[in-house]
């Protein structure tokens, strides 16, 4: 299998995480690296700087990785977590502005093409354009 | 006058962080209202992480302790609030890691905080966050740094910002989202900020 761009999904929640995941599966395949993550370090709703930064480590590509997230503190606590990757990564993660379902799906259906992260990215905001 | 010794930034940090854990309850209600109801939680898991690793922290030369405060922030709180304070906090360690002495250059470190919050919240005053009480407080701290009632001042400014947000529109973060209605309720965020601040001022205030 040749890389593709990996796909992070960070919810609050852990199902919404998790669910969104499984749609991309049945949607776009098994041939795009998703990892998702969801919940605060209790286990309650929130996202977690740590678990964001494991899912980044799993789906890690030199294609880069592109995280889809869904309020304020999911993004904010997933640039924290790009931040703290090694300075070479660092450039190779983006996190998107697009709704977390939709922009996971789009991304991904990108990625499975062999795109490039940006073209990645643009697809999956696309959808935000308003 | 302001100082941080060594032996009393355990202390310091103790009574900050026991004190917005005291805070929780208080600050869940401001955050049901126009958030979603888990600033409380959020801040007394971070702070009670902080607190469970005092004595490792303390030990630390002053600007690496406060660094590593704010990254224990960010790894436990969980929401927006914990990379925005952990921001601050270690931006602040920074400031003192990177040569800056206190109590001279409060007022300069204080804005290295106040700069990291804005930048990683892509924020500034008047969008009835946190910042509507830091700002106010880096003013009177760069006006007043070196009178004698400075800590009563800073006191006054962060009591009286936390009002301020009453009547603002939230622009950023999860208030937003309520756009007008956000109009009439004080800032979470902002209100943990003044915890926080008024824990500090009592506590230098106790042993000054």
């Amino acid at each position: 299998m040749s890389d593709t761009v990996g796909i992070v999904i960070v919810s609050h929640s852990q199902d919404i995480a998790k669910g969104t995941a499984d749609m991309v599966r049945e949607m776009v395949g098994d041939e795009v690296k998703v990892a998702f993550c969801g919940g605060n370090p209790d286990g309650g709703l929130g996202t977690n700087v740590t678990l964001i930064a494991k899912a980044i480590e799993t789906v890690w590509s030199p294609m880069g990785v592109a995280i889809l997230v869904d309020l304020g503190g999911a993004e904010i606590n997933s640039e924290m977590a790009v931040e703290m990757l090694p300075p070479q990564r660092r450039d190779r993660v983006v996190v998107c502005n697009a709704p977390i379902v939709e922009g996971a799906v789009m991304a991904a259906t990108e990625a499975a093409g062999g795109s490039p992260l940006e073209k990645v990215r643009s697809v999956a905001e696309e959808l935000s354009a308003s | 006058m302001i100082r941080l010794e060594p032996a009393m930034l355990a202390s310091l940090i103790a009574a900050g962080a026991e004190q917005v854990i005291a805070s929780a309850p208080e600050l869940t209600r401001l955050d049901q209202a126009i958030g979603d109801g888990d600033h409380g939680a959020n801040m007394k898991r971070g702070c009670e992480a902080i607190l469970s690793k005092l004595d490792a922290i303390a030990v630390l030369p002053t600007g690496q302790a406060i660094k590593s405060l704010g990254m224990t922030l960010v790894m436990t709180v969980g929401g927006a609030s914990g990379p925005l304070y952990g921001s601050f906090f270690v931006a602040f360690g920074e400031a003192i890691a990177g040569g800056r002495g206190l109590p001279e250059d409060l007022a300069e470190i204080f804005a290295a905080g106040v700069a990291a919050v804005a930048s990683r919240g892509r924020s500034r005053a008047g969008e009835k966050t946190m910042l509507d009480v830091l700002v106010p407080v880096l003013e009177t701290l760069r006006d007043d740094t070196g009178r004698p009632d400075l800590l009563q001042r800073v006191r006054a400014t962060a009591a009286e910002s936390v009002k301020r947000t009453a009547p603002m529109l939230a622009t950023k973060g999860r208030a937003s989202f309520l756009g007008e209605r956000s109009v009439g309720h004080i800032d979470p965020g902002a209100r943990s900020s003044c915890v926080l601040i008024h824990a500090i001022c009592t506590h230098l205030e106790a042993h000054s």
